[in-house]
């Protein structure tokens, strides 16, 4: 019978349709794996934001990779608790964001509020003179930037 | 959870669920007419988390009920007419303006994030979880249309008297937000939600004192409004009308 370390290591091969450089496992989206007496897989995934509308691409995803690999039973799990949070982007999600344009957000240990505050690196240029321009993006997840040294905008992963 | 607590429960999560999901219709009708892009933007987004909240109540109802939660809340949201929403009537109103969309969106995040507060510690823990879930993301909310409560009260002499008007028309359907529902005590009395009464002053010590900073004056008390969650203005029948369009000509229709 397959393992649940086994399906870890095959989930993680499993993108965020939105930002495809980062997996849903390094984006702790993906949250708990259990493999039942009789085969069956169940995997626990957590919304970043709840009305993420790449949920559905996202479940739909996991399936096909797991049925790839011949598992066909799968069911999966939505949970809210604990509620997302971006503090659970690996650090090495973090630096795959930056190199596609995307500002991590910065860690914040629960108060997120007081980052909100925080200066944004540009993730092009790396310098500090940037300037918020929407507290909402092209997704719920995102905020948009605008980096006043090498005129670029940009994207910074929201604080959660 | 005996028969009655479970009614009473069901009444106060549709209640939760008609109210985001009615403003989140509303917030959808600016996307591609907002005043400006970054605007468009962030309404699109205010609308798809508004939608995404009601998503989460009405996926509790489900459980609640022994409903499948795939399927129920399209159920509930594209085949209920308007006789059976629970929606404030303060959420039906057409957009309006561009103050009158910020100054009731504002009003409604305010009460959305004390009631949210309160929440957290409902003794019926699927809700105090969901709630945990959303108040993070109201947050983003409440910081928006905050700010430009205050730009707008705060700006030029037109833009202050549309905030004013505005106010003048929206406070006794703001205040209504917090009419309790027919079983409220029941669940008071289990712990799973805080009373409206208490809800309202928190909420009116937060608003008074915002608006008068941000150039506006308190009308004076409130009048009786003729709708409540149960008896609905003639805006919300004109707006399920639109929303419920597609799924009336197509009922079996595939994304």
């Amino acid at each position: 019978m397959v393992t649940v370390d086994a399906i870890w290591k095959v989930l993680e091969a499993v993108k965020d349709p939105e930002l495809p450089v980062v997996s849903l496992v390094e984006m702790g989206i993906i949250r708990q794996v259990d493999v039942l007496p009789d085969g069956k897989v169940i995997v626990t995934i957590t919304p970043t934001f709840s009305g993420c509308p790449a949920l559905h691409t996202m479940k739909a995803d996991i399936v096909t990779h797991l049925q790839a690999c011949g598992i066909e039973a799968v069911q999966i799990e939505t949970t809210f608790s604990p509620p997302w949070t971006s503090d659970w982007i690996t650090e090495a999600a973090q630096e795959k964001l930056r190199a596609f344009g995307v500002a991590p957000a910065p860690h914040h240990g629960g108060q997120f509020e007081i980052t909100l505050l925080d200066v944004v690196a540009c993730p092009y240029c790396g310098l500090e003179n940037t300037t918020i321009r929407n507290s909402f993006g092209p997704t719920p997840c995102r905020m948009i930037f605008y980096c006043n040294a090498c005129q670029q905008p940009f994207e910074q992963f929201k604080p959660l | 959870m005996n028969h009655e607590l479970q009614d009473a429960l069901v009444q106060q999560l549709m209640a939760l669920a008609d109210d985001e999901l009615i403003l989140g219709h509303r917030n959808s009708e600016w996307c591609g007419h907002a005043p400006i892009l970054e605007e468009d933007i962030a309404f699109a987004n205010i609308a798809l988390d508004e939608i995404g909240h009601a998503q989460v109540w009405y996926g509790l109802l489900a459980d609640l009920t022994g409903e499948d939660r795939e399927i129920y809340p399209d159920k509930l949201v594209y085949w209920r007419e308007a006789n059976a929403y629970r929606c404030a009537s303060l959420v039906e109103l057409p957009k309006g303006d561009w103050a009158f969309t910020m100054l009731r969106q504002y009003l409604f995040d305010l009460a959305e994030k004390i009631q949210l507060e309160h929440l957290l510690k409902s003794a019926y823990k699927p809700l105090a979880e969901a709630a945990a879930k959303m108040r993070a993301e109201e947050i983003y909310h409440l910081r928006h249309t905050s700010a430009w409560v205050k730009r707008l009260g705060l700006g030029t002499d037109e833009s202050n008297q549309r905030m004013q008007n505005t106010l003048d028309e929206l406070w006794s359907y703001a205040w209504a937000l917090f009419e309790p529902l027919k079983h409220e005590p029941l669940l008071v009395e289990a712990g799973y939600i805080p009373e409206s009464r208490v809800l309202r002053q928190e909420w009116l010590d937060a608003a008074v004192s915002y608006l008068r900073e941000s150039g506006l004056k308190i009308p004076d008390g409130v009048k009786p409004l003729d709708y409540d969650r149960e008896g609905h203005t003639e805006h919300l029948s004109e707006l399920l009308g639109s929303m419920q369009q597609v799924a009336h000509l197509y009922p079996n229709a595939k994304w």
